[in-house]
């Protein structure tokens, strides 16, 4: 491969649970119930992501990819095995900031993740952290409000923003700390459709500005848009492909509850009914294109 | 929304000269000011103190109506507290009626303290009128930290109030959420005695705090993201810097202290 690795994971294990001394096992506290069944969430991962690439994590609900997520920037701590964020391991704790500030991460609900009552203060909270010097800090806020748009709202409160800005927010706070790579572990998930979309757009501006994207959802629509795309089950990784190859294995998405975004199933049954199309679309647009060009 | 309409504090958008104040420069001028009100020995201290106190809200361009609002709250407190020094200061007595009398020295301190009260009152909301939480919550860290040689943890205790602030409407809104969610399900917060009205808040206090705390760990998570850890090491963006307006403030300070005890050295009514 001629790409540089900047995230690599060697069979990684990963339980919320610790066992005892006599063998039974003993559930964390702050365990959702979704684990209860399952002693690992992560069950032997091993990943390498290459650096400037855009890789999309999906997986039904329980099926490790938040945990999978959380483990890329010391989160969490793998059971067994070994995270390299550029070649240095999450098990040391003398890397876990710098780790840190190199692999950003943007959560899921854009409430719970915002520090500050003024959005410019919310963004240099990361720099702050970092004692990154004032006049530094105060470019690289401008500058990140600037890319996700929200440069006129600095001094507004974040109670006064919708859940879409709110998440730009988070965007520019993360991005404010200069990372290499950026996870979103389902940025989306609690917007609505315009703020969702708008979400995307920058996420796909950051991968072309050659950030290290890795973006965790349950939307195949989102996926579709990555690179490459790795499915989540039981805590393993069992598919990891092109979404053009990725959407052939039709069946084996169905039957893990995830469904193929709508272009690259209605080419699929168009197909099937004879309908003479290209290998290898996604998007509704390439869908109409074929069909009418 | 009508929650979501709030305002955090009670600041009042402006630029003036008040609002320009380094809050440092503020905080300690609002707690000379409160001290000045102790010193005060008799009516034309008082008088001096209003006409400054006049002086610097006319500058703020902060509404006189405004301002009294926040009397609205503690009217009871001044209205008792004036009644009792009024019935209960022992000296020449001009009434009586039974048990109660009043004496001439009770009516000077009953209007002593109620003064006292109401000018009080005035000094504080100046400086949460015209200073940000933010700033506020800033400020205090900056003006503590020296204590923090000797143990007094100055930042934590600043960061717990910015996110107290940045939550505030927030846990509103769930608290908005979670009413609508248990009226649908037939509670019942509005009708009852008091008692009653008690023990329906418990649907909605268990929900709210569990909620609280799950918002804290994901707060918790997303600040160790971003590599919080504590006050060492740690830059600020907007640093403080005390400007030519912030002298002038300091010099005018010390001569309305020097006046207030000179007044009070004098044997004026």
């Amino acid at each position: 491969m001629s790409k540089e690795t900047v995230i690599q994971l060697k069979d990684i294990s990963f339980s919320y649970y610790t066992e005892n001394a006599d063998g039974t096992l003993n559930t964390d506290t702050d365990v959702t119930m979704k684990h209860s069944e399952k002693r690992f969430a992560l069950d032997g991962v091993t990943l390498d992501i290459e650096r400037g690439s855009f890789v999309a994590v999906v997986g039904s609900n329980g099926s490790g990819k938040s945990t999978l997520a959380k483990h890329l920037n010391a989160l969490l701590l793998p059971t067994s095995g070994e995270v390299l964020v550029c070649g240095m391991s999450t098990a040391d704790p003398d890397n876990t900031w710098e780790i840190r500030r190199r692999c950003g991460m943007v959560f899921q609900n854009p409430d719970n993740q915002l520090v500050s009552s003024v959005v410019e203060d919310d963004v240099a909270f990361g720099p702050e952290n970092l004692g990154v010097e004032p006049s530094e800090i105060r470019s690289r806020v401008d500058n990140a409000l600037n890319a996700v748009g929200m440069y006129e709202f600095r001094k507004k409160g974040p109670h006064l923003l919708s859940g879409g800005q709110k998440q730009r927010i988070a965007i520019a706070g993360v991005l404010a700390m200069q990372p290499e790579c950026i996870v979103f572990d389902e940025p989306t998930a609690m917007l609505d459709p315009s703020g969702r979309a708008g979400i995307l757009k920058i996420i796909r501006g950051l991968h072309e500005q050659g950030k290290t994207v890795i973006l965790i959802t349950h939307f195949m629509e989102e996926a579709a848009q990555a690179e490459r795309i790795i499915v989540m089950d039981q805590g393993k990784p069992i598919l990891d492909e092109t979404p053009a190859k990725l959407f052939a294995h039709a069946e084996q998405l169905s039957a893990l509850n995830l469904q193929m975004p709508f272009g690259a199933s209605m080419a699929a049954k168009l197909s099937a009914r004879g309908v003479d199309l290209p290998e290898g679309i996604i998007t509704s647009e390439r869908l109409a294109e074929c069909l009418c060009g | 929304m009508a929650l979501k309409d709030i305002t955090l504090g009670q600041y009042y958008p402006g630029d003036s000269a008040i609002h320009r104040l380094d809050p440092r420069t503020k905080l300690i001028g609002t707690i000379l000011f409160l001290v000045s009100l102790f010193v005060v020995k008799n009516f034309t201290g008082f008088l001096f103190c209003a006409i400054c106190l006049a002086i610097l809200v006319k500058i703020s361009g902060v509404p006189f109506r405004y301002m009294a609002r926040g009397l609205k709250a503690v009217i009871f407190l001044i209205v008792f507290t004036a009644l009792i020094n009024l019935f209960m200061t022992p000296g020449t007595p001009i009434w009586q009626f039974g048990i109660l009398k009043i004496a001439r020295e009770g009516i000077y301190r009953a209007c002593f303290m109620a003064i006292r009260l109401v000018m009080l009152i005035f000094g504080s909301s100046l400086l949460t009128l015209t200073t940000k939480p933010v700033a506020l919550t800033d400020g205090m860290e900056r003006l503590l930290s020296p204590l923090s040689k000797i143990g007094l943890p100055s930042h934590e205790l600043a960061m717990m109030m910015t996110i107290a602030l940045r939550f505030i409407p927030t846990l509103l809104d769930e608290t908005d959420k979670i009413m609508k969610a248990q009226t649908a399900r037939g509670a019942d917060f509005e009708s009852g005695n008091l008692r009653e009205r008690a023990k329906g808040l418990i649907p909605l206090l268990v929900p709210l705090f569990v909620s609280a705390f799950r918002i804290a760990a994901d707060l918790a998570m997303a600040m160790e993201a971003r590599c919080y850890r504590g006050g060492d090491g740690r830059t600020r963006m907007n640093g403080m810097a005390f400007t030519k307006l912030d002298t002038v403030a300091a010099i005018l300070l010390i001569l309305y202290f020097a006046a207030v005890i000179a007044l009070g050295r004098l044997p004026l009514f």
